[in-house]
C-alpha cells in the first residue's frame, strides 16, 4: 500500500491500515511537519476516531474542548448556540487544536508504527495502473524511483498532484468573497467558544470570527472588501490595523504578535467518484469544503476511517471489490450533503449576491428585537455522516422495527458505562456484535455460534442486563446498569447490533434469526462467499 | 391568481406600507421591504404561497422583465 500525502488524512489512513495489519509507505514532498495553522477544530466524531486508532492522548492533553458559541450584531449578543451534547459522552462537541499539532501527533504515531514507512522529501510525479498493480514515479533529492504497490491512497491535499495527473475535475461551486485567516499570539481573558461578529463598525457588511486555540493563540477570520486582493490584505500595516480593530471590538485592545496569516476563499467542491481503479482519493484531494462549520479535516478524518478497514479487508481477501466501491459511494454522498449544508452557512457568512446579502441583512436586523430569524444564524457544525443508504446495510425491515437507537448506517454513540469505561473503549478495529440481555436467548446463541465460524475478525460484546450472571461465549461483557444502554439502543433482551470496524451500524435485529449474522456479514464485506 | 380581498383591507395595508417606505427613507427602503417580506413569510409559514407571490410580483416590473 502507498499513501501519498502526510497531512492529517494521509497519516490517519496509514495508522488505520497498520491497525488492520497492513504495511504502507507514506510519501510526502514536505521535509517536516508544516508550520502555520490551517485546520483548527476537531469535532467529537474525529476525537472518537483518533481514540479508536489509539492516538487521541496528545490531542486531549493539548486541545481546548468547547461546546457553544455566541454571535453579535451591532454590539449586541443576538444568538447563542450550544452544540448537542449527551450526558456521558466522553468528548465535547468540539476540540480546538492547530493543524501543525494534528500532523505532529499523527506523524509521531506513524514513526512509532513498524508497519508504516514514512518517507519525507518524496514527490509523486507519475501514476500508472493495470490489473496487476499500481506504479508511482517518485522523485527525491537522492534521485527518482518507481514504487510498485497494490493500491494507492491519494491524500495529497487541495492541490492534489494525483488528481491533476488523472485529469479529474471536481463538481460544485466556488464562492466569491475572500477571507483573511490570521493566528495571533495574545492573552485574551476569554473562554473557549465560537465568537462571531456580524457587520462590525470596522468591517461594515462583513463578519469576523474569533476562536481560542492552545498556546495563547487566537484565530481571527474576517471577510475582505470585495475589491481587495490577497496581497493587499496581507500587507503588514493594513493587517495590523484590522487585528487591532478586532481586539478592540472584542473588548481587549491588548498587545499581540502574528503567528501566521493567509487569504482563503470558500468552495464546496467534490470529485464525483473517489475510487479510480487502484487509486482512492481522501480528504482535500477528494473534496474542498468551506471552513464554516469545520468541515475540512473532520471530513478527511472520516474518509480515512471509512477507507482504512475496507482496503485492509480487500487486501486480506476478506472483502469483495464492492467494498471499495462502497467507500466511494458513502463518502461522495457525505461530501455532497456537506456541500449542501455548508453552502447554506456559507451563503449566510459570505452572501454571493446582492439579493442574498439583503436578505441576510434583513434577518440580522430582526435579531435585535425579534427571535424568529435567529436560527438562520445557526452555523451547522460538521457532524458524523449517517450511511443510511449504504449497500453494506442489510435487513432493513429488522432495522425499521426498532423504536429508537442508531439505525443502519449511523455511528454508535459513545456512552459512559457503569464501570466508568465508555462503550467505544470496548470497540476495536474488528466487526462487533453488540448483544443485549442475559446472553442466553436462543437467537443470541445462534449468532454466537455463527460468530465462532466467522472468517472476518468479529468480537462479541454482551451488554448484560442488570442482575444477570456472567455468560459464556462472549469476548467482552459489560453490565448495563439500569438498562440505560439498552434504552438508548431501543433494544430488548435478545437484540443484537452488528457494528462495522469504523463504528457504524450495518444491521440490527430485535430478535435475530439463526442465519441473520452470516447474511449481514457477507453484505457488509461485499462478498458472495459466506463470512460466517 | 392572488386572491381578491375586500378593497378596504387591501387599501389600508397598502397605505401602511407606503407610509413605512417613506419613514424608512430612500437609503433603507430596500432593507425595510426585505424585512417586511421576511416577517410576512414567517406569518404565512408556507413556502408555496411565498413562491406564487414572488412570481406574481416579479411579473411586469417594466423595462427588464425577466419573470
Amino acid at each position: 500500500m502507498a499513501v501519498v500525502g502526510a497531512g492529517p488524512t494521509g497519516l490517519l489512513t496509514a495508522i488505520g491500515l497498520a491497525r488492520h495489519g497492513i504495511r504502507s509507505v507514506v510519501l510526502t514532498q514536505d521535509v517536516q511537519v508544516s508550520h502555520g495553522s490551517r485546520a483548527a477544530v476537531l469535532i467529537r466524531r474525529s476525537m472518537e476516531i483518533l481514540h479508536r486508532c489509539g492516538v487521541v492522548g496528545p490531542f486531549v492533553a493539548k486541545g481546548l474542548p468547547w461546546s457553544s458559541g455566541r454571535s453579535f450584531y451591532r454590539g449586541q449578543e443576538v444568538y447563542r448556540m450550544a452544540m448537542p451534547h449527551e450526558e456521558g459522552q466522553r468528548y465535547k462537541p468540539a476540540t480546538n487544536v492547530q493543524q501543525q499539532y494534528i500532523e505532529e501527533y499523527l506523524s509521531e504515531a506513524a514513526e512509532r508504527e513498524p508497519l508504516i514507512d514514512l518517507r519525507w522529501g518524496s514527490r509523486v510525479i507519475s501514476f500508472e495502473q493495470d490489473s496487476e498493480e499500481a506504479r508511482l514515479g517518485v522523485d527525491t533529492p537522492e534521485g527518482a524511483y518507481t514504487l510498485r504497490t497494490s493500491y494507492v491512497v491519494a491524500a495529497d491535499g487541495g492541490r492534489s498532484d494525483l488528481r491533476r495527473i488523472l485529469g479529474l475535475r471536481m463538481e460544485g461551486r466556488a464562492y466569491a468573497g475572500r477571507f483573511v485567516i490570521a493566528d495571533i499570539r495574545t492573552d485574551l481573558p476569554l473562554p473557549t467558544e465560537r465568537l462571531c461578529y456580524f457587520d462590525p463598525d470596522w468591517n461594515p457588511g462583513n463578519n469576523v470570527l474569533v476562536h481560542r486555540m492552545p498556546d495563547q493563540l487566537w484565530r481571527i477570520d474576517f471577510r475582505l472588501p470585495d475589491d481587495e486582493t490577497p496581497d493587499q490584505a496581507l500587507e503588514p500595516e493594513l493587517l495590523k490595523q484590522r487585528i487591532d480593530l478586532t481586539l478592540r471590538m472584542v473588548g481587549y485592545p491588548i498587545p499581540w504578535t502574528l503567528d501566521w496569516a493567509t487569504v482563503y476563499s470558500a468552495s464546496a467542491l467534490t470529485l464525483p467518484r473517489y475510487l479510480h481503479g487502484r487509486l482512492a482519493f481522501v480528504g482535500d484531494a477528494a473534496h474542498l469544503l468551506p471552513i464554516f462549520g469545520v468541515r475540512g479535516a473532520n471530513t478527511g478524518i472520516q474518509d480515512s476511517d471509512n477507507l482504512a478497514w475496507k482496503l485492509a479487508y480487500v487486501l486480506r481477501g476478506l472483502g469483495g471489490p464492492g467494498l471499495l466501491e462502497s467507500y466511494s459511494a458513502e463518502r461522495v454522498e457525505a461530501a455532497r450533503e456537506i456541500c449542501e449544508e455548508a453552502g447554506k452557512s456559507t451563503r449566510f457568512m459570505t452572501p454571493p449576491s446582492r439579493g442574498y446579502r439583503l436578505m441576510r441583512d434583513a434577518a440580522l436586523s430582526f435579531t435585535l428585537s425579534e427571535t424568529f430569524t435567529k436560527d438562520l444564524l445557526h452555523w451547522r457544525t460538521a457532524r458524523p455522516h449517517d450511511y443510511r443508504g449504504s449497500a453494506l446495510n442489510s435487513d432493513l425491515e429488522a432495522d425499521a422495527a426498532f423504536p429508537s437507537g442508531p439505525g443502519c448506517g449511523a455511528p454508535v454513540p459513545d456512552m459512559r458505562l457503569a464501570d466508568g469505561s465508555h462503550l467505544l473503549d470496548h470497540l476495536g478495529s474488528a466487526f462487533h456484535l453488540l448483544c443485549f440481555g442475559d446472553g442466553h436467548s436462543a437467537g443470541l446463541r445462534h449468532l454466537a455460534e455463527a460468530a465462532r465460524r466467522a472468517r472476518v475478525p468479529l468480537r462479541l460484546v454482551l451488554l448484560r442486563s442488570e442482575g444477570a450472571p456472567e455468560a459464556a461465549n462472549y469476548d467482552v461483557q459489560v453490565r448495563d446498569t439500569g438498562g440505560e444502554i439498552a434504552r438508548r439502543f431501543g433494544a430488548v433482551p435478545g437484540s443484537a447490533y452488528l457494528v462495522r470496524p469504523d463504528g457504524h451500524v450495518c444491521a440490527r435485529w430485535l430478535r435475530p434469526d439463526p442465519s441473520a449474522l452470516e447474511r449481514a456479514l457477507a453484505i457488509a464485506c461485499a462478498t458472495e462467499e459466506p463470512m460466517a | 391568481m392572488i386572491p381578491e380581498i375586500p378593497v378596504s383591507t387591501l387599501e389600508a395595508a397598502s397605505d401602511l406600507i407606503a407610509e413605512a417606505i417613506d419613514k424608512a427613507g430612500p437609503e433603507k427602503e430596500t432593507l425595510f421591504l426585505a424585512k417586511l417580506a421576511l416577517a410576512l413569510s414567517a406569518y404565512l409559514n408556507d413556502v408555496a404561497t411565498v413562491r406564487i407571490a414572488i412570481k406574481a410580483a416579479l411579473a411586469d416590473l417594466g423595462g427588464s422583465d425577466r419573470a
